[in-house]
Protein backbone atom coordinates (compact mmCIF):
# COMPACT_ATOMS: atom_id res chain seq x y z
CA UNK A 1 0.00 0.00 0.00
CA UNK A 2 2.56 2.39 1.17
CA UNK A 3 5.06 1.40 -1.64
CA UNK A 4 2.45 1.90 -4.75
CA UNK A 5 2.61 5.69 -4.78
CA UNK A 6 6.45 6.17 -4.52
CA UNK A 7 7.25 3.48 -7.41
CA UNK A 8 4.30 5.27 -9.38
CA UNK A 9 5.73 8.54 -8.78
CA UNK A 10 9.11 7.30 -10.03
CA UNK A 11 7.97 5.06 -12.71
CA UNK A 12 6.72 8.34 -14.13
CA UNK A 13 9.39 9.58 -16.45
CA UNK A 14 9.75 13.42 -16.06
CA UNK A 15 9.30 13.98 -19.33
CA UNK A 16 5.76 13.09 -19.35
CA UNK A 17 4.58 15.71 -16.89
CA UNK A 18 5.37 18.18 -19.62
CA UNK A 19 2.90 17.10 -21.05
CA UNK A 20 0.67 18.83 -18.67
CA UNK A 21 2.04 22.07 -19.77
CA UNK A 22 -0.11 23.03 -22.43
CA UNK A 23 -3.46 23.04 -20.93
CA UNK A 24 -1.89 24.56 -17.12
CA UNK A 25 -0.95 27.40 -19.17
CA UNK A 26 -3.74 27.79 -21.47
CA UNK A 27 -5.74 27.64 -18.15
CA UNK A 28 -3.53 30.02 -16.13
CA UNK A 29 -3.57 32.45 -18.96
CA UNK A 30 -7.37 32.39 -19.92
CA UNK A 31 -8.63 31.30 -16.61
CA UNK A 32 -6.57 32.21 -13.73
CA UNK A 33 -5.05 35.19 -14.84
CA UNK A 34 -8.35 37.22 -15.90
CA UNK A 35 -9.78 35.78 -12.26
CA UNK A 36 -6.87 37.69 -10.37
CA UNK A 37 -7.02 40.69 -12.64
CA UNK A 38 -10.90 41.25 -12.10
CA UNK A 39 -10.47 40.77 -8.49
CA UNK A 40 -7.14 42.50 -8.33
CA UNK A 41 -8.31 46.41 -10.46
CA UNK A 42 -10.92 46.25 -7.39
CA UNK A 43 -8.05 47.28 -5.35
CA UNK A 44 -6.53 49.90 -7.39
CA UNK A 45 -7.76 53.10 -8.46
CA UNK A 46 -7.31 54.78 -11.93
CA UNK A 47 -3.37 55.49 -11.80
CA UNK A 48 -2.53 52.38 -10.46
CA UNK A 49 -2.51 53.51 -6.65
CA UNK A 50 -3.27 50.78 -4.40
CA UNK A 51 -6.66 52.08 -2.65
CA UNK A 52 -9.63 51.09 -0.70
CA UNK A 53 -11.97 53.74 -2.79
CA UNK A 54 -13.63 51.24 -4.89
CA UNK A 55 -13.82 48.33 -2.03
CA UNK A 56 -15.67 51.41 -0.09
CA UNK A 57 -17.91 51.73 -3.08
CA UNK A 58 -19.68 48.06 -2.15
CA UNK A 59 -20.90 49.45 0.71
CA UNK A 60 -22.55 52.25 -0.94
CA UNK A 61 -26.23 52.42 -0.62
CA UNK A 62 -26.74 52.40 -4.55
CA UNK A 63 -24.56 49.41 -5.00
CA UNK A 64 -25.69 47.45 -2.11
CA UNK A 65 -29.21 48.09 -3.61
CA UNK A 66 -27.99 46.21 -6.63
CA UNK A 67 -26.50 43.29 -4.88
CA UNK A 68 -29.86 43.14 -2.87
CA UNK A 69 -32.00 42.90 -6.13
CA UNK A 70 -29.49 40.46 -7.46
CA UNK A 71 -30.20 37.83 -4.45
CA UNK A 72 -34.00 38.28 -4.45
CA UNK A 73 -34.27 37.93 -8.33
CA UNK A 74 -31.81 34.89 -7.89
CA UNK A 75 -33.26 33.45 -4.66
CA UNK A 76 -36.80 34.47 -5.79
CA UNK A 77 -36.42 32.51 -8.97
CA UNK A 78 -33.92 29.44 -7.96
CA UNK A 79 -37.15 28.69 -5.34
CA UNK A 80 -39.71 28.76 -8.23
CA UNK A 81 -38.09 27.28 -10.32
CA UNK A 82 -36.87 24.53 -8.09
CA UNK A 83 -40.57 23.35 -7.08
CA UNK A 84 -41.59 23.54 -10.64
CA UNK A 85 -38.87 22.08 -11.92
CA UNK A 86 -39.03 19.08 -9.15
CA UNK A 87 -42.61 18.60 -10.06
CA UNK A 88 -41.62 18.03 -13.50
CA UNK A 89 -38.89 15.19 -12.33
CA UNK A 90 -41.67 14.00 -10.08
CA UNK A 91 -43.72 13.35 -13.54
CA UNK A 92 -41.02 11.93 -15.32
CA UNK A 93 -39.73 8.98 -12.37
CA UNK A 94 -39.51 5.68 -14.63
CA UNK A 95 -40.21 7.06 -17.62
CA UNK A 96 -38.07 4.69 -20.14
CA UNK A 97 -34.25 7.28 -19.72
CA UNK A 98 -33.31 6.71 -23.47
CA UNK A 99 -37.43 6.85 -24.48
CA UNK A 100 -38.72 9.28 -26.83
CA UNK A 101 -40.17 11.73 -23.91
CA UNK A 102 -37.55 11.55 -22.07
CA UNK A 103 -35.21 12.49 -24.85
CA UNK A 104 -37.34 15.54 -25.70
CA UNK A 105 -37.08 16.68 -22.10
CA UNK A 106 -33.61 16.45 -21.80
CA UNK A 107 -33.04 18.33 -25.35
CA UNK A 108 -35.59 20.89 -24.60
CA UNK A 109 -34.21 21.36 -20.81
CA UNK A 110 -30.91 21.76 -22.48
CA UNK A 111 -31.25 24.57 -24.73
CA UNK A 112 -33.75 26.69 -22.73
CA UNK A 113 -31.19 26.53 -19.66
CA UNK A 114 -28.28 27.16 -21.86
CA UNK A 115 -28.98 28.78 -24.75
CA UNK A 116 -31.31 31.50 -23.44
CA UNK A 117 -30.47 34.73 -23.48
CA UNK A 118 -30.96 37.30 -26.32
CA UNK A 119 -33.71 34.47 -27.77
CA UNK A 120 -35.41 34.69 -24.14
CA UNK A 121 -35.70 38.32 -23.89
CA UNK A 122 -37.09 38.33 -27.95
CA UNK A 123 -39.93 35.44 -26.48
CA UNK A 124 -41.03 37.58 -23.15
CA UNK A 125 -40.95 40.46 -25.33
CA UNK A 126 -43.54 39.15 -27.79
CA UNK A 127 -45.53 37.19 -24.94
CA UNK A 128 -46.10 40.16 -22.22
CA UNK A 129 -44.26 43.29 -24.03
CA UNK A 130 -46.79 46.33 -24.83
CA UNK A 131 -47.57 44.69 -27.91
CA UNK A 132 -47.54 41.40 -26.59
CA UNK A 133 -49.91 38.81 -27.38
CA UNK A 134 -50.48 38.00 -24.05
CA UNK A 135 -50.90 41.47 -22.88
CA UNK A 136 -53.23 42.36 -25.72
CA UNK A 137 -55.20 39.48 -25.07
CA UNK A 138 -55.61 39.86 -21.39
CA UNK A 139 -56.74 43.55 -21.81
CA UNK A 140 -59.19 42.92 -25.06
CA UNK A 141 -60.33 40.05 -23.40
CA UNK A 142 -60.85 40.67 -19.45
CA UNK A 143 -59.89 44.12 -19.87
CA UNK A 144 -57.01 43.38 -17.39
CA UNK A 145 -53.70 45.32 -18.05
CA UNK A 146 -51.17 44.26 -16.47
CA UNK A 147 -49.18 47.72 -17.28
CA UNK A 148 -51.79 49.74 -15.05
CA UNK A 149 -49.07 50.87 -12.92
CA UNK A 150 -46.09 51.27 -15.87
CA UNK A 151 -44.55 49.09 -17.58
CA UNK A 152 -42.60 46.62 -15.49
CA UNK A 153 -41.29 44.45 -17.99
CA UNK A 154 -37.89 46.11 -18.47
CA UNK A 155 -37.50 46.85 -14.97
CA UNK A 156 -35.92 44.27 -12.56
CA UNK A 157 -39.36 42.55 -11.67
CA UNK A 158 -39.53 42.04 -15.61
CA UNK A 159 -36.64 39.35 -15.28
CA UNK A 160 -38.48 36.93 -13.02
CA UNK A 161 -40.53 35.51 -15.41
CA UNK A 162 -37.56 34.71 -18.12
CA UNK A 163 -35.71 33.80 -15.24
CA UNK A 164 -37.77 31.46 -13.97
CA UNK A 165 -37.97 30.43 -17.64
CA UNK A 166 -34.91 29.27 -17.76
CA UNK A 167 -34.42 28.18 -14.10
CA UNK A 168 -36.77 25.25 -14.21
CA UNK A 169 -35.02 23.17 -17.47
CA UNK A 170 -31.94 23.51 -15.51
CA UNK A 171 -33.32 22.00 -12.26
CA UNK A 172 -34.79 19.52 -14.81
CA UNK A 173 -31.26 18.28 -15.69
CA UNK A 174 -29.72 18.51 -11.82
CA UNK A 175 -32.32 17.37 -9.95
CA UNK A 176 -33.73 14.43 -12.32
CA UNK A 177 -30.14 12.15 -11.81
CA UNK A 178 -30.97 12.70 -8.03
CA UNK A 179 -34.73 11.04 -7.98
CA UNK A 180 -32.61 7.63 -9.49
CA UNK A 181 -31.20 7.67 -5.82
CA UNK A 182 -34.78 6.61 -4.82
CA UNK A 183 -34.58 2.89 -4.91
CA UNK A 184 -37.00 0.38 -5.95
CA UNK A 185 -36.34 -1.50 -2.74
CA UNK A 186 -37.79 1.07 -0.52
CA UNK A 187 -41.04 1.54 -1.98
CA UNK A 188 -41.54 -2.29 -1.25
CA UNK A 189 -40.30 -2.45 1.98
CA UNK A 190 -42.50 0.47 3.06
CA UNK A 191 -45.77 -1.33 1.01
CA UNK A 192 -44.79 -4.34 2.68
CA UNK A 193 -44.76 -2.48 6.45
CA UNK A 194 -48.00 -1.32 5.34
CA UNK A 195 -47.09 2.13 4.05
CA UNK A 196 -49.33 4.28 1.78
CA UNK A 197 -47.94 6.29 -0.98
CA UNK A 198 -48.44 9.40 1.05
CA UNK A 199 -46.55 7.86 3.87
CA UNK A 200 -43.26 6.59 1.45
CA UNK A 201 -43.15 10.30 0.03
CA UNK A 202 -43.23 12.02 3.69
CA UNK A 203 -41.29 9.47 5.33
CA UNK A 204 -38.52 8.38 2.90
CA UNK A 205 -38.82 9.86 -0.30
CA UNK A 206 -38.34 13.61 1.12
CA UNK A 207 -35.95 13.04 3.47
CA UNK A 208 -33.93 11.12 1.13
CA UNK A 209 -34.03 13.83 -1.53
CA UNK A 210 -33.83 17.06 -0.03
CA UNK A 211 -29.94 17.10 0.55
CA UNK A 212 -30.11 17.15 -3.57
CA UNK A 213 -32.84 19.84 -3.73
CA UNK A 214 -31.15 22.43 -1.56
CA UNK A 215 -28.08 21.64 -3.73
CA UNK A 216 -29.80 22.28 -6.77
CA UNK A 217 -32.17 25.11 -5.24
CA UNK A 218 -28.35 26.85 -4.79
CA UNK A 219 -27.24 25.68 -8.59
CA UNK A 220 -30.19 27.45 -9.29
CA UNK A 221 -29.43 30.66 -7.77
CA UNK A 222 -25.23 30.19 -8.71
CA UNK A 223 -26.56 30.27 -12.12
CA UNK A 224 -29.07 33.50 -11.97
CA UNK A 225 -27.07 35.17 -10.01
CA UNK A 226 -23.84 35.45 -12.53
CA UNK A 227 -26.94 35.58 -15.69
CA UNK A 228 -26.21 38.47 -17.71
CA UNK A 229 -27.53 37.83 -21.28
CA UNK A 230 -30.98 37.95 -20.58
CA UNK A 231 -30.92 41.25 -18.54
CA UNK A 232 -28.72 42.92 -20.99
CA UNK A 233 -30.78 41.89 -24.22
CA UNK A 234 -34.20 42.91 -22.32
CA UNK A 235 -32.88 46.28 -20.81
CA UNK A 236 -30.10 47.95 -22.70
CA UNK A 237 -29.69 51.39 -20.02
CA UNK A 238 -30.99 49.13 -16.99
CA UNK A 239 -28.41 48.85 -14.24
CA UNK A 240 -30.99 47.12 -12.15
CA UNK A 241 -28.80 43.92 -11.06
CA UNK A 242 -25.33 43.70 -10.55
CA UNK A 243 -23.92 42.02 -14.06
CA UNK A 244 -25.49 45.54 -15.49
CA UNK A 245 -24.00 47.36 -12.98
CA UNK A 246 -20.38 46.02 -13.96
CA UNK A 247 -21.70 46.45 -17.76
CA UNK A 248 -21.92 49.91 -17.13
CA UNK A 249 -19.09 50.41 -15.14
CA UNK A 250 -17.06 48.52 -18.21
CA UNK A 251 -18.57 50.56 -20.49
CA UNK A 252 -18.52 54.15 -19.11
CA UNK A 253 -15.65 54.11 -16.31
CA UNK A 254 -18.03 56.63 -14.35
CA UNK A 255 -19.86 55.38 -12.33
CA UNK A 256 -20.32 56.75 -8.95
CA UNK A 257 -17.21 58.83 -10.33
CA UNK A 258 -15.29 55.60 -9.63
CA UNK A 259 -13.01 54.06 -11.97
CA UNK A 260 -12.31 50.21 -11.90
CA UNK A 261 -15.24 50.09 -9.85
CA UNK A 262 -16.27 46.79 -12.20
CA UNK A 263 -13.24 45.24 -10.64
CA UNK A 264 -14.84 45.83 -7.01
CA UNK A 265 -18.21 44.52 -8.15
CA UNK A 266 -16.62 41.37 -9.95
CA UNK A 267 -14.90 40.82 -6.31
CA UNK A 268 -18.12 41.20 -4.64
CA UNK A 269 -19.84 38.37 -7.19
CA UNK A 270 -16.81 36.07 -6.40
CA UNK A 271 -17.72 36.30 -2.41
CA UNK A 272 -21.41 35.47 -3.01
CA UNK A 273 -20.59 32.56 -5.20
CA UNK A 274 -18.13 31.15 -2.90
CA UNK A 275 -20.13 30.89 -0.08
CA UNK A 276 -22.94 29.42 -2.69
CA UNK A 277 -20.46 26.85 -3.98
CA UNK A 278 -19.10 26.11 -0.64
CA UNK A 279 -22.37 25.67 0.49
CA UNK A 280 -23.24 23.70 -2.18
CA UNK A 281 -20.34 21.37 -2.18
CA UNK A 282 -21.25 20.47 1.44
CA UNK A 283 -24.79 19.42 0.57
CA UNK A 284 -23.44 17.72 -2.33
CA UNK A 285 -21.38 15.59 -0.12
CA UNK A 286 -24.45 14.95 1.93
CA UNK A 287 -26.56 14.15 -0.93
CA UNK A 288 -23.76 11.30 -2.21
CA UNK A 289 -24.73 9.52 0.64
CA UNK A 290 -27.41 7.65 -0.98
CA UNK A 291 -26.45 7.73 -4.50
CA UNK A 292 -23.46 5.61 -3.75
CA UNK B 1 -59.93 3.67 -8.89
CA UNK B 2 -58.30 0.06 -8.51
CA UNK B 3 -55.06 0.18 -8.34
CA UNK B 4 -53.17 -3.25 -8.88
CA UNK B 5 -50.81 -3.91 -6.60
CA UNK B 6 -47.38 -3.56 -8.65
CA UNK B 7 -48.73 0.25 -9.34
CA UNK B 8 -48.80 0.96 -5.40
CA UNK B 9 -45.44 0.17 -4.80
CA UNK B 10 -43.90 2.35 -7.03
CA UNK B 11 -43.55 5.97 -5.77
CA UNK B 12 -44.27 7.29 -9.17
CA UNK B 13 -47.17 9.27 -9.95
CA UNK B 14 -50.51 8.10 -11.86
CA UNK B 15 -50.74 8.40 -15.46
CA UNK B 16 -53.37 10.98 -14.84
CA UNK B 17 -51.25 12.89 -12.89
CA UNK B 18 -48.25 12.84 -15.02
CA UNK B 19 -49.61 13.69 -18.07
CA UNK B 20 -51.12 16.89 -16.25
CA UNK B 21 -48.42 17.95 -14.52
CA UNK B 22 -46.25 17.46 -17.98
CA UNK B 23 -49.19 19.38 -20.02
CA UNK B 24 -49.25 21.80 -17.67
CA UNK B 25 -45.43 22.70 -17.67
CA UNK B 26 -45.40 22.05 -21.02
CA UNK B 27 -47.96 24.45 -22.19
CA UNK B 28 -46.38 27.39 -20.03
CA UNK B 29 -43.25 26.90 -21.69
CA UNK B 30 -44.51 26.57 -24.83
CA UNK B 31 -46.00 30.10 -24.70
CA UNK B 32 -43.40 32.14 -25.41
CA UNK B 33 -42.00 30.48 -28.07
CA UNK B 34 -45.48 30.05 -29.70
CA UNK B 35 -45.62 33.92 -29.05
CA UNK B 36 -42.46 34.56 -30.88
CA UNK B 37 -43.79 32.67 -33.74
CA UNK B 38 -46.56 34.90 -33.86
CA UNK B 39 -45.10 37.80 -33.65
CA UNK B 40 -43.06 36.70 -36.96
CA UNK B 41 -46.23 36.20 -39.09
CA UNK B 42 -47.57 39.63 -38.07
CA UNK B 43 -48.99 41.57 -40.66
CA UNK B 44 -48.01 45.43 -40.89
CA UNK B 45 -50.30 48.09 -39.95
CA UNK B 46 -53.34 46.81 -41.71
CA UNK B 47 -53.29 43.81 -39.49
CA UNK B 48 -53.25 40.11 -40.27
CA UNK B 49 -50.58 37.56 -40.80
CA UNK B 50 -48.06 36.63 -43.73
CA UNK B 51 -45.36 34.48 -44.31
CA UNK B 52 -43.41 36.67 -46.37
CA UNK B 53 -40.90 37.19 -44.06
CA UNK B 54 -40.49 33.73 -43.59
CA UNK B 55 -39.98 33.54 -47.16
CA UNK B 56 -37.22 36.27 -47.62
CA UNK B 57 -35.01 34.11 -45.31
CA UNK B 58 -35.38 31.28 -46.70
CA UNK B 59 -35.07 32.47 -50.35
CA UNK B 60 -31.97 34.38 -49.40
CA UNK B 61 -33.52 37.69 -50.66
CA UNK B 62 -32.71 39.46 -47.62
CA UNK B 63 -31.07 43.07 -48.29
CA UNK B 64 -27.75 44.07 -48.04
CA UNK B 65 -28.17 45.50 -44.83
CA UNK B 66 -28.32 42.23 -43.20
CA UNK B 67 -24.73 41.12 -44.43
CA UNK B 68 -23.71 41.90 -41.02
CA UNK B 69 -26.17 38.95 -39.51
CA UNK B 70 -24.70 36.39 -42.35
CA UNK B 71 -20.72 37.79 -41.06
CA UNK B 72 -22.03 36.84 -37.71
CA UNK B 73 -23.55 33.57 -38.43
CA UNK B 74 -19.76 32.73 -40.13
CA UNK B 75 -18.00 33.52 -37.14
CA UNK B 76 -19.89 31.87 -34.39
CA UNK B 77 -19.72 29.10 -36.71
CA UNK B 78 -15.73 29.79 -37.25
CA UNK B 79 -15.84 30.22 -32.85
CA UNK B 80 -17.29 27.05 -32.56
CA UNK B 81 -15.08 24.97 -34.81
CA UNK B 82 -11.87 27.12 -33.01
CA UNK B 83 -13.33 26.37 -29.70
CA UNK B 84 -13.72 22.31 -30.62
CA UNK B 85 -10.09 22.23 -31.41
CA UNK B 86 -8.97 23.85 -28.53
CA UNK B 87 -11.12 21.18 -26.25
CA UNK B 88 -9.40 18.37 -28.66
CA UNK B 89 -5.79 19.72 -28.39
CA UNK B 90 -5.49 20.83 -25.26
CA UNK B 91 -8.20 19.30 -22.75
CA UNK B 92 -8.57 15.66 -23.85
CA UNK B 93 -4.50 14.35 -24.18
CA UNK B 94 -4.35 16.00 -20.36
CA UNK B 95 -7.08 13.99 -19.31
CA UNK B 96 -6.18 10.92 -20.87
CA UNK B 97 -2.75 11.85 -19.34
CA UNK B 98 -3.71 12.18 -15.83
CA UNK B 99 -6.45 9.53 -16.53
CA UNK B 100 -2.84 6.89 -17.21
CA UNK B 101 -0.35 8.64 -15.62
CA UNK B 102 -1.20 11.32 -12.70
CA UNK B 103 -4.42 9.23 -10.78
CA UNK B 104 -3.69 11.54 -8.01
CA UNK B 105 -3.88 14.54 -10.02
CA UNK B 106 -7.66 13.70 -11.15
CA UNK B 107 -9.22 15.76 -8.19
CA UNK B 108 -7.46 18.74 -9.16
CA UNK B 109 -8.23 18.19 -13.06
CA UNK B 110 -11.77 18.13 -11.56
CA UNK B 111 -11.31 21.22 -9.97
CA UNK B 112 -10.18 23.57 -12.77
CA UNK B 113 -12.62 22.18 -15.14
CA UNK B 114 -15.46 23.07 -12.93
CA UNK B 115 -13.84 26.73 -11.84
CA UNK B 116 -16.05 28.23 -14.97
CA UNK B 117 -19.34 27.01 -13.44
CA UNK B 118 -18.46 29.11 -10.20
CA UNK B 119 -16.90 32.35 -12.18
CA UNK B 120 -19.65 33.75 -13.91
CA UNK B 121 -18.94 34.76 -17.31
CA UNK B 122 -19.61 38.54 -16.41
CA UNK B 123 -16.97 38.50 -14.09
CA UNK B 124 -14.58 36.57 -16.70
CA UNK B 125 -14.71 39.50 -18.76
CA UNK B 126 -13.52 42.33 -16.55
CA UNK B 127 -10.62 40.52 -16.35
CA UNK B 128 -10.56 39.21 -19.81
CA UNK B 129 -10.42 42.93 -21.16
CA UNK B 130 -6.80 43.43 -20.51
CA UNK B 131 -5.94 39.77 -21.49
CA UNK B 132 -7.38 40.69 -24.88
CA UNK B 133 -5.90 43.87 -25.16
CA UNK B 134 -2.58 42.56 -25.28
CA UNK B 135 -3.85 39.78 -27.38
CA UNK B 136 -4.77 42.04 -30.03
CA UNK B 137 -1.87 43.77 -30.32
CA UNK B 138 0.02 40.61 -30.89
CA UNK B 139 -2.28 38.27 -32.63
CA UNK B 140 -4.60 40.98 -34.44
CA UNK B 141 -8.42 41.49 -33.12
CA UNK B 142 -9.53 38.69 -35.38
CA UNK B 143 -13.00 37.14 -33.97
CA UNK B 144 -11.08 33.94 -34.07
CA UNK B 145 -8.85 34.56 -30.69
CA UNK B 146 -12.08 34.84 -28.52
CA UNK B 147 -12.75 30.80 -28.71
CA UNK B 148 -9.73 31.07 -25.84
CA UNK B 149 -12.03 32.52 -24.05
CA UNK B 150 -15.02 30.55 -25.20
CA UNK B 151 -12.57 27.04 -24.37
CA UNK B 152 -12.61 28.02 -20.76
CA UNK B 153 -16.41 28.60 -20.65
CA UNK B 154 -16.91 25.00 -22.08
CA UNK B 155 -14.70 23.16 -19.70
CA UNK B 156 -17.14 21.71 -17.01
CA UNK B 157 -19.29 20.60 -19.87
CA UNK B 158 -16.71 18.99 -21.68
CA UNK B 159 -14.77 17.86 -19.01
CA UNK B 160 -17.78 15.84 -17.68
CA UNK B 161 -18.60 14.25 -20.85
CA UNK B 162 -15.19 13.02 -21.93
CA UNK B 163 -14.70 11.61 -17.98
CA UNK B 164 -18.36 9.67 -17.77
CA UNK B 165 -16.58 8.12 -21.40
CA UNK B 166 -12.78 7.77 -19.48
CA UNK B 167 -14.47 6.14 -16.45
CA UNK B 168 -16.78 3.67 -18.57
CA UNK B 169 -13.67 2.32 -20.61
CA UNK B 170 -10.79 0.41 -19.17
CA UNK B 171 -8.23 3.14 -21.01
CA UNK B 172 -5.47 2.06 -18.52
CA UNK B 173 -5.52 -1.53 -20.04
CA UNK B 174 -6.10 -1.35 -23.27
CA UNK B 175 -3.25 1.17 -23.48
CA UNK B 176 -0.80 -1.22 -21.20
CA UNK B 177 -1.84 -4.21 -23.96
CA UNK B 178 -1.17 -2.16 -27.03
CA UNK B 179 2.20 -0.75 -25.90
CA UNK B 180 2.75 -4.54 -24.88
CA UNK B 181 2.53 -5.13 -28.20
CA UNK B 182 4.86 -2.95 -29.48
CA UNK B 183 2.47 0.26 -29.83
CA UNK B 184 4.28 3.49 -29.73
CA UNK B 185 2.53 6.50 -27.93
CA UNK B 186 1.28 7.83 -30.92
CA UNK B 187 -0.33 4.71 -32.02
CA UNK B 188 -1.69 4.09 -28.35
CA UNK B 189 -3.73 7.57 -28.82
CA UNK B 190 -4.89 7.70 -31.80
CA UNK B 191 -5.81 3.98 -32.94
CA UNK B 192 -6.51 2.54 -28.92
CA UNK B 193 -7.86 5.54 -26.80
CA UNK B 194 -9.45 8.02 -28.99
CA UNK B 195 -11.85 5.54 -30.76
CA UNK B 196 -13.28 4.30 -27.58
CA UNK B 197 -13.46 7.87 -26.19
CA UNK B 198 -15.49 8.74 -29.53
CA UNK B 199 -18.41 9.12 -27.71
CA UNK B 200 -17.30 11.22 -25.17
CA UNK B 201 -15.54 13.49 -27.43
CA UNK B 202 -18.33 14.08 -29.69
CA UNK B 203 -20.58 14.58 -27.30
CA UNK B 204 -18.38 16.87 -25.25
CA UNK B 205 -18.09 18.72 -28.88
CA UNK B 206 -21.84 19.08 -30.10
CA UNK B 207 -22.32 20.51 -25.91
CA UNK B 208 -18.98 23.05 -26.62
CA UNK B 209 -20.70 24.30 -30.36
CA UNK B 210 -24.18 24.86 -28.26
CA UNK B 211 -22.65 26.89 -25.48
CA UNK B 212 -20.26 28.90 -28.23
CA UNK B 213 -23.51 29.76 -31.09
CA UNK B 214 -25.20 30.87 -27.25
CA UNK B 215 -22.86 32.62 -25.38
CA UNK B 216 -23.27 36.64 -25.48
CA UNK B 217 -21.63 37.83 -22.84
CA UNK B 218 -18.01 37.75 -23.68
CA UNK B 219 -18.47 38.82 -26.95
CA UNK B 220 -20.99 41.45 -26.29
CA UNK B 221 -18.91 43.40 -23.62
CA UNK B 222 -15.49 42.63 -25.76
CA UNK B 223 -17.38 44.15 -28.67
CA UNK B 224 -16.91 41.13 -30.93
CA UNK B 225 -19.27 40.39 -33.04
CA UNK B 226 -21.27 36.93 -33.14
CA UNK B 227 -24.69 35.37 -33.95
CA UNK B 228 -25.89 36.42 -30.21
CA UNK B 229 -24.72 40.50 -30.32
CA UNK B 230 -25.72 40.38 -34.04
CA UNK B 231 -29.58 39.43 -32.92
CA UNK B 232 -29.61 41.99 -30.85
CA UNK B 233 -28.29 44.61 -33.06
CA UNK B 234 -31.17 43.57 -36.33
CA UNK B 235 -33.92 43.46 -33.58
CA UNK B 236 -33.01 47.78 -33.18
CA UNK B 237 -33.32 47.48 -37.44
CA UNK B 238 -35.90 44.97 -37.58
CA UNK B 239 -37.09 42.58 -34.70
CA UNK B 240 -39.28 40.33 -36.94
CA UNK B 241 -35.95 39.43 -38.96
CA UNK B 242 -34.62 38.84 -35.32
CA UNK B 243 -36.67 37.20 -33.95
CA UNK B 244 -37.21 34.62 -37.02
CA UNK B 245 -33.14 33.79 -36.61
CA UNK B 246 -33.41 33.73 -33.10
CA UNK B 247 -36.15 30.54 -33.38
CA UNK B 248 -33.76 29.09 -36.23
CA UNK B 249 -31.09 29.01 -33.99
CA UNK B 250 -32.65 27.66 -31.16
CA UNK B 251 -34.15 24.48 -33.39
CA UNK B 252 -30.94 24.27 -34.32
CA UNK B 253 -29.39 23.54 -31.12
CA UNK B 254 -32.82 21.74 -29.76
CA UNK B 255 -31.98 19.05 -32.88
CA UNK B 256 -27.78 19.59 -31.89
CA UNK B 257 -29.11 18.57 -28.39
CA UNK B 258 -31.24 15.65 -29.75
CA UNK B 259 -28.77 13.96 -31.58
CA UNK B 260 -26.28 14.40 -28.42
CA UNK B 261 -29.06 12.58 -26.66
CA UNK B 262 -28.89 9.58 -29.23
CA UNK B 263 -24.63 9.67 -28.82
CA UNK B 264 -25.17 9.21 -25.52
CA UNK B 265 -27.95 6.80 -24.72
CA UNK B 266 -26.33 4.63 -26.80
CA UNK B 267 -25.69 1.00 -25.32
CA UNK B 268 -23.08 1.72 -22.52
CA UNK B 269 -20.98 -1.29 -20.88
CA UNK B 270 -20.73 -1.37 -16.85
CA UNK B 271 -23.27 0.64 -15.91
CA UNK B 272 -22.05 0.29 -12.10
Amino acid sequence: MAGTPRRNRRGVPLVRYLGLAPFGVYVLIFLGLPTVLAVLTGFFDGDGNLSTTNLEALFDPVILGKFWASIWLSALTAIVGAIVGALACYALIETKPDGALRSIVDSASGVLAQFGGVMLAFAFVSLIGVQGVLRVFLLDTFGIDMYATGVWLYEVPGLILPYIYFQVPLMIIVFLPALEALRPQWAEAAATLGGTRLTYWWRIGIPVLSPSFIGSVLLLFANAFSSYATAAALTSQGQGIVPLQIRAALTSETVLGRENLAGALALGMIVVMVIVMVLYSVLQRRASRWQR
Amino acid sequence: MTRDLARRHSPAPGLLTRWVILGLIGVLFALPILSMVEFTLRGGLEGGYTIDRWVTVFTGQLGPEYRQLWVAIGNSLLLAVVTVAIMLVLLVPTMILVHLSFPRLRRVLEFVCLIPISIPAIVLVVGLAPVYGVISRAAGSGVWTLAFAYGILVLPYAYRAIQANLDSVDVKTLSEAARSLGANWLTVMFRVIVPNLRRGLLAASFIAVAVVLGEFTVASLLNRVNLQTALLIVNKADPYIAAIFALLSLLFAFLLLLVIGRVGSAPRKGAQ
